[in-house]
């Protein structure tokens, strides 16, 4: 099977609609297609990938320790724009550390999270064969 | 007649927020719940557009649905009051009224 440029566009806060946790099982699976996938938070989506989530007090599941494994499934390109992030009075700072372990160098581990300006993300999105919304 | 407004959409993403802001009245209390509440914090591009009305409007936020998002509550707009479920409960015995942005 040919392989394809996927990219996930993730643009909304968890919780409060389903559509991050959908996301996320979507670009699960399309892991298992050995696809080029990325994913892109920008807008709302940012706060997917916050440090120190917890929804004890919502009765909802914490999904957010996920994100960390979508390293060993070889997705290890996240775009993060930064004017999202400034926008919200966030930082680069206030999200989890995001890695990927590199096989080509004695499994080293890398940072999936790509902080891009907007024009940045436009030429990321540009570049894509499939673009799946969320 | 008081009322409590509540908000749940993102002031980043919709205008259900700023359209409650313009419209509420002085004395009502307005209350961020579900993804509402990413408009408490600090140094955002709403946060002087919620300040603005906090001189004459109590404005509150749900606590639990705050730190389910990774946000701290030392971050949000200085003023603005945190509360758990009872919380809510109890604003919507203060307020004679309530009204949902939705």
């Amino acid at each position: 099977m040919a392989t394809k440029k996927f990219m996930f566009v993730n643009r909304k806060s968890p919780y409060g609609t389903v559509y991050a946790l959908e996301s996320l099982e979507v670009v699960l699976i399309s892991a298992a297609f050995e696809q080029d996938v990325s994913l892109a938070f920008l807008d709302d989506g940012v706060y997917q990938i916050t440090k120190g989530q917890n929804t004890d007090g919502i009765g909802q599941k914490n999904f957010s320790s996920t994100y960390k494994a979508l390293g060993d499934y070889e997705i290890k390109k996240l775009y993060v724009e930064k004017e999202s992030l400034e926008e919200r009075g966030l930082t680069p700072d206030d999200l989890m550390d995001l890695v990927w372990e590199d096989e080509d160098d004695d499994w080293a581990e890398k940072p999936s999270i790509i902080l891009v300006n907007r024009a940045e993300m436009a030429d990321a999105m540009a570049e894509q064969e499939v673009t799946l919304s969320f | 007649m008081a009322m409590l407004h509540i908000v749940n959409k993102s002031p980043f993403e919709r205008v259900s927020f700023r359209s409650c802001l313009n419209h509420v009245k002085p004395g009502d209390s307005v209350l961020m719940i579900e993804d509402a509440v990413v408009g408490a914090y600090d140094n955002t591009s709403f946060s002087d557009k919620l300040k603005a009305s906090m001189s004459d409007v109590s404005v509150y936020v749900l606590g639990g649905d705050l730190v389910a998002r990774g946000l701290s509550e030392d971050r949000v707009i200085n003023g603005i009051k945190s509360v758990d479920y009872a919380g809510f409960v109890d604003l919507t015995v203060e307020n004679e009224t309530t009204q949902s942005w939705l």
